[in-house]
């Protein structure tokens, strides 16, 4: 990923996010309006900018933009073009088959993730959020709709080492050392030895874990297992981080201090990163946009386009605007909660 | 070195107890010796002592209950009478020169070890390429696992004279071949369950992972199974030795045999002569022993070069 899109202002980029279906939530949503999908006047219609003119081909589909773009709105015919699309889905839906019946684990999701974005995936547990993950992973095959990562399927994007997944165990093999595991990948993608081991040494550093090389994972505390496990995805340099609740295990301090680490780490790198968590905080700090999911089917309710700027000082968390993005989190969770009622 | 200690406990616990119990196993035998000498013992015949308790008679005879620790072919043999037999049967052998004439413990033994080494080499070899089958087929799981349980539910002892005579017939005429084979067939069984486990430990999270390398069949094999079923390897490796060497011995007890730790017990049992006996069975326990000893410093090492504690 090069340097020049994470210099992008973020307050430019727009959401682009289709959402489906969901007009009862349009009137919970004081400050927000829908407005129908912006049709591509300006710039020359790249890529994504096509794909966002097809995409409501459902018909029901309206594309949200908080009213404060408005203005990004205007700027953008000028200037900047939206950065490309790096993760489409459009009325995915999967379900499982299981002995006690059918679970319809995600039902009509559509999602446009682009590059560089921070996308927060909350909503209560069994929503599908890591199901949707595993989808982008092509872990999970998708029984309808369409899913494209970077153009590809997802399994030929696997194969192009599009994305690095985390896992929320760390998962490290406990008889390689740290640096041992972090090659892990890098062995199997078949990188030379001396390229190996100049990648582990810059992962290492990015995640500030340099000096426990020759570790073995028992010998770190929690926190700096996950730190090693989230080196491991970065190693072979993936454009997208895949992290589905990669600091669930662990304790408020050693969390604040990672999702600090990871901020830094990807204004640094300019990755697209999609993030699972269950925290309201921790995905107001960290996204660009928060996509808040609701359960039975699992399906999209809301997506969020955060105001915060990129440069997010940990106090951010005690400012008016962050209070304000974490009640309109919490509001949508509730109103996901409310359809089961 | 702080086990050591527990270990000599247990260890003299229960040669103390073993040394006491000579005495009622071996009164009847004392008190017939006795009585053949010339003295009065109470009650008189051996006919009429089976009537009384081992008890009884040890508190009518006190006398005669030290006899029993010093006789030619007792019941049961004191620690030091077996002990002396083994040092008769190996290392006086040595002193002598003859660690490999026909009376020699050690050249029995390793006849003994011999086929068990070759049997444990087979046994551990089709345990590994089951578990591995069994673990990358369904089919094969769902085919060769209830025959391999059966396999174990037919008692050794009546198989392996089947498996001499058929390899006799087959005109296999070197012992070693058939006391290999019932080996192996005690051994391949820990192996293969063991390893079946080992190679299926790894969790669905950690095979997800290689799936995001796009990793192919074998470096799943080679670089997460393999590794991640090495203690269980150890550990069925143990077992499986134990079991080969148990094999080997029950193979050479059907008639015909003559060398071998097997064979002693054997021709022990026929001579009457329990000292032989019983020095032969301790020759086998500790030859197991030492053989679980080697395997069990080799995984520690292996183990511990892999970070793993132990
Ligand atoms: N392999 C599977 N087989 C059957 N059902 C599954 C499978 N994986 C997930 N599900 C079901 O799909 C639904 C969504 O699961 P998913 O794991 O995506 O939820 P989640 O949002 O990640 O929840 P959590 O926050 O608890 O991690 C759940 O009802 C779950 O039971
Ligand atoms: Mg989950």
């Amino acid at each position: 990923m090069d340097a020049s899109s994470s210099a992008n202002d973020a307050a430019k980029w727009r959401s682009g996010t289709l959402l489906s279906g969901e007009d009862e939530l349009a009137s919970r949503k004081g400050g927000w309006r829908y407005t129908a999908p912006a049709k591509p006047a300006a710039p020359a219609p790249t890529v994504h900018v096509a794909v966002a003119a097809d995409t409501p081909a459902t018909g029901e589909g309206t594309a949200m933009a908080p009213v404060g773009a408005q203005e990004a709105d205007a700027a953008e015919k000028d200037a900047v073009p939206l950065p490309p699309a790096v993760i489409e889905a459009s009325a995915l839906d999967l379900t499982f088959q299981t002995n006690d019946g059918p679970v319809h684990a995600l039902k009509d999701v559509s999602l446009t993730i682009r590059k560089g974005d921070f996308v927060s995936f909350i909503g209560p547990s069994g929503c599908g959020k890591t199901t949707f993950l595993r989808s982008v992973a092509a872990l999970e095959q998708p029984t309808g709709g369409t899913l494209t990562v970077n153009g590809m399927t997802p399994d030929e994007a696997r194969r192009a080492r599009a994305y690095g997944y985390v896992f929320q165990a760390a998962g490290l093999y406990p008889w390689r050392t740290i640096a041992r595991n972090i090659q892990l990948p890098l062995e199997i993608m078949g990188y030379s030895r001396a390229e190996r081991r100049t990648r582990t040494e810059d992962v290492l550093k990015l995640v500030e874990l340099d000096g426990f090389a020759n570790k073995y994972p028992w010998q770190l505390s929690g926190g700096m297992q996950q730190r090693a496990s989230i080196a491991r995805a970065l190693a072979f340099d993936a454009d997208i981080l895949l992290m589905d609740e990669p600091f669930g295990a662990l304790d408020e301090i050693v969390r604040d201090h990672l999702n600090e680490q990871l901020l830094k780490l990807w204004d640094r790198t300019g990755k697209t990163i999609g993030f699972v968590t269950h925290s309201i905080p921790e995905a107001v700090y960290l996204s660009t946009h928060i996509v808040v999911m609701s359960p039975r089917p699992g399906r999209i309710t809301d997506v969020i386009e955060s105001p915060l700027p990129r440069e997010r000082p940990l106090d951010i968390r005690d400012t008016p605007e962050f209070l304000a993005l974490a009640h309109r989190v919490r509001e949508g969770l509730r109103a996901g909660h409310a359809y089961d009622d | 070195m702080r086990s050591i200690l527990p270990v000599l406990t247990v260890l003299a616990i229960i040669v103390a107890i073993w040394q006491l119990a000579v005495a009622p196993m071996n009164i009847r035998t004392a008190l017939d010796m006795a009585e053949r000498g010339g003295a009065v013992v109470e009650p008189e015949g051996g006919r009429a002592r089976l009537e009384v308790s081992s008890w009884r008679l040890m508190i009518d005879n006190p006398e005669h209950v030290a006899a029993g620790y010093s006789l030619d072919r007792p019941r049961l043999p004191t620690p030091a009478q077996v002990g002396e037999e083994l040092w008769k049967g190996t290392g006086k052998m040595i002193e002598r020169g003859r660690a490999w004439s026909k009376r020699s413990l050690i050249y029995h033994g390793w006849i003994t070890l011999q086929s068990t080494l070759w049997g444990f080499a087979l046994g551990t070899t089709l345990g590994l390429l089951g578990a591995v089958a069994i673990v990358y087929s369904r089919v094969v799981d769902m085919s060769l696992m209830p025959w391999a349980i059966i396999s174990q539910t037919i008692p050794i002892v009546a198989l392996a004279p089947m498996i001499i005579v058929l390899s006799g017939q087959l005109g296999i005429e070197d012992r070693i071949v058939p006391k290999a084979i019932i080996s192996a067939y005690l051994c391949y069984f820990p192996v293969l369950v063991g390893m079946v486990k080992g190679l299926r430990s790894p969790g669905a999270h950690q095979l997800d992972l290689l799936h995001t390398y796009s990793a192919t069949g074998l470096q799943g094999f080679l670089k997460l199974r393999v590794p991640a079923s090495l203690p269980y390897l150890f550990t069925s490796l143990k077992i499986g030795i134990a079991a080969a060497l148990v094999g080997t011995i029950v193979g050479e007890l059907p008639t015909g045999a003559i060398s071998g730790l097997g064979a002693r017990i054997l021709i022990g049992d026929q001579f009457g002569t329990p000292l032989a006996i019983w020095a032969a069975l301790f020759a086998a326990a500790i030859l197991a022993g030492v053989l679980v000893t080697l395997i069990d410093i080799t995984q520690r090492i292996v183990l511990r070069s892999m970070g793993m504690q132990t």
